[in-house]
């Protein structure tokens, strides 16, 4: 077929400029929303970051439960690194990211012996120990009401520009940009040879071992990544709101963020991002409107349960299912209408 | 000496109810493949038919524990045929849905009870020693049911044509159906017994442990981590690893406190998950 060369192209364009009018509409966003949709904004932007970087984990095949744990490894870190050391937070917040994909890796020696259910056992209770020694140990992890004035991000303040990050709008898109830079990375990693490595991982391990994959390592350096990040979105999580304590990383938020990844389907990319968005979506128009709020977690429940029997592949599926319905459904009529004629 | 007796007391009290839970959970696992994230909330839910019927409306104890027990064994039914039968070729699935579960079963309660402790008066204040050690007659009697219990699912598990059914399911379920036993049939009576067992340790200690809507958290994470010192799939490594860990946290949380306790269970799962995981007592045969 001649013109493929130039289709690509134009397919590569059309890309582009849905990816600048994704960028449009999210900087125009923040300034149609009210100051507490803006603050939720704010988190939905980390809840994005904390999803991605679980689906890098989800593609070599483990699930893992203790993902919310090691967001809080990176926000309790870098609040610690910010408060005591007084290492300024752009700073504390990278070394947040590094200290949780630390601690993944010191995780990873007992954890990636197992596999499948037990893995998803194992990090259970990585995650709960993790979580039991904040709440155990007042110094320095302030005990069961946790940290508490944890250092803002610092104004920039150069003459003409001052930013206030104190503002949900400013945080926003600090964290528009950090989260951005973040996927970008987790993108490119997924389209790598590491990428594919893990996929083959996913499907095939012996096969992958056979052909001279560590699948080990690799379990490992996905379980990492996707901790660094996660660290990163803790930071980003513990210098916006000021304070972190052991609940807010408990299981019930993990149990969040397997809602979104299986509602919005593993099998994609983007597939995750769109469950979060949704689902926040939903809960802060639809809820809190209703005044349903405390009904959230039967809500959620039954969306699980529901996506799990009805809908395994997760809302990215159901587009192509739509576009397939709407074509038999136009070619239908016309089909039946030449019959006629 | 008094100290170590009085806990040894009530470490026994702590297994007991361990064990109702954690022995049946196994043999779901085993019939079903399943692991269910919300057993513990049928514990919950258990502990709430008594504070509803018993400590709210009044009508005896027993009475109370036995419409748990029918109602859990309900919900496990509905659990059974809406969760785990759809999804039986998906085992990951079967356990995040019941985790969905779990949420709705979790904001019912607090629907209907409220987020605070249920109280729950004792139905006896007596008590008695034994050398020395004081057990109150309310521990006595879970004591006492839990090996009632455990020793008639012992007997119906070996010696009843159903038992044998069941126990040919965990071992092979599709052998199992060419010998003409229904595996509908039969997962539907494991998980009611399975919800039923749960139901009953819930109703059974609600007057003793002051029930949230939240109780299930911290019943499911024992659960875990006795199948898993026990060995997934052992009924008798179940009971054993219940024993082993009720003393062990009970003592830690005696002389260290509760906290500490948890951290030790939780690393001793941990540490049995690397060294040996299919479990202490881990069966080369299966329930």
């Amino acid at each position: 077929m001649p013109g493929t060369g130039t289709g690509k192209l134009v397919r590569r364009i059309a890309w582009q400029l849905r990816l600048v009018f994704l960028f449009a509409v999210l900087a125009v966003l923040p300034y149609l929303l009210s100051y507490s949709q803006q603050e939720i904004a704010v988190l939905l932007v980390i809840n994005v970051l904390l999803v991605s970087s679980y689906r890098l984990l989800t593609l070599t095949g483990e699930w893992s439960l203790g993902h919310v744990v090691i967001m809080g490894v990176g926000a309790y870190a870098s609040a610690l690194l910010a408060k005591r050391l007084g290492v300024s937070v752009p700073v504390s917040l990278l070394l947040g990211g590094g200290i949780a994909a630390a601690t993944a890796a010191v995780l990873s020696f007992p954890l990636f012996r197992m596999k499948g259910f037990y893995f998803l056992i194992g990090s259970f209770a990585a995650g709960e120990i993790i979580r039991l020694i904040w709440k155990r140990f007042t110094e320095p992890f302030g005990g069961p009401k946790g940290l508490k004035r944890i250092d803002a991000f610092p104004d920039i303040d150069i003459g003409f520009l001052s930013i206030d990050f104190f503002e949900p709008v400013n945080y926003y898109f600090l964290a528009l940009v950090v989260v951005s830079a973040s996927l970008f990375v987790l993108y490119r990693i997924e389209r790598s040879r590491i990428g594919l490595t893990f996929h083959a991982i996913h499907w095939q391990d012996r096969l992958a071992e056979s052909v001279g994959i560590d699948t080990f390592r690799y379990r490992t350096l996905a379980f990492v990544i996707a901790s660094f990040f996660a660290g990163i979105a803790g930071g980003l999580y513990a210098h916006y709101v000021g304070a972190v304590n052991p609940t807010r990383f408990g299981v019930d938020q993990m149990v969040y963020v397997l809602v979104w990844a299986i509602v919005g389907g593993t099998a994609t990319f983007h597939g995750p991002i769109l469950g979060v968005v949704v689902l926040t979506v939903i809960n802060e128009i639809v809820l809190r409107a209703l005044g349903l709020d405390t009904a959230r977690p039967l809500i959620y429940g039954a969306i699980l349960i529901l996506s799990v029997l009805y809908l395994p592949n997760g809302l990215e599926s159901l587009a192509p299912r739509v576009r397939e319905r709407v074509r038999r459904w136009r070619s239908g009529p016309a089909a039946t209408g030449e019959g006629a004629g | 000496m008094d100290l170590l007796w009085q806990t040894a007391v009530n470490a026994t009290y702590a297994a007991s109810y361990m064990a109702l839970i954690a022995v049946w959970l196994v043999m779901i696992f085993g019939v079903m493949g399943v692991i269910n994230f919300a057993h513990g909330e049928l514990y919950m839910v258990g502990a709430y038919c008594v504070v509803f019927l018993y400590a709210q409306e009044n009508f005896p104890f027993l009475l109370a524990v036995a419409a748990g027990l029918i109602f859990v064994g309900l919900v496990g039914l509905v659990m059974e045929r809406t969760l785990f039968r759809p999804l039986r070729d998906n085992p990951l699935g079967g356990l995040i849905a019941s985790i969905g579960f779990l949420l709705i079963l979790q904001t019912l309660a607090v629907f209907g009870f409220g987020r605070r402790m249920g109280h729950v008066p004792p139905w006896t204040q007596d008590k008695f020693e034994v050398f020395g050690a004081i057990l109150t007659y309310q521990r006595l009697f879970v004591i006492a049911a839990a090996i009632v219990l455990l020793a008639a699912l012992w007997a119906f598990l070996k010696r009843s044509k159903f038992g044998r059914a069941l126990r040919a399911c965990a071992q092979d379920a599709e052998a199992a159906s060419l010998q003409g036993i229904s595996m509908n049939q039969t997962a539907r009576i494991a998980m009611f017994i399975g919800a039923a067992l749960a139901g009953v340790a819930g109703a059974l200690t609600a007057p003793l442990v002051s029930p949230t809507p939240y109780i299930g958290h911290s019943i499911i994470v024992t659960a875990f981590i006795i199948i898993i010192v026990g060995g997934v799939g052992s009924l008798e490594g179940a009971v054993i690893a219940a024993v082993l860990y009720a003393f062990v946290h009970t003592f830690v949380t005696t002389f260290f406190d509760g906290v500490v306790a948890n951290i030790v269970g939780l690393a001793l799962m941990l540490a049995v998950l690397v060294v040996r995981p299919t479990g202490l007592f881990g069966a080369k045969e299966r329930a």
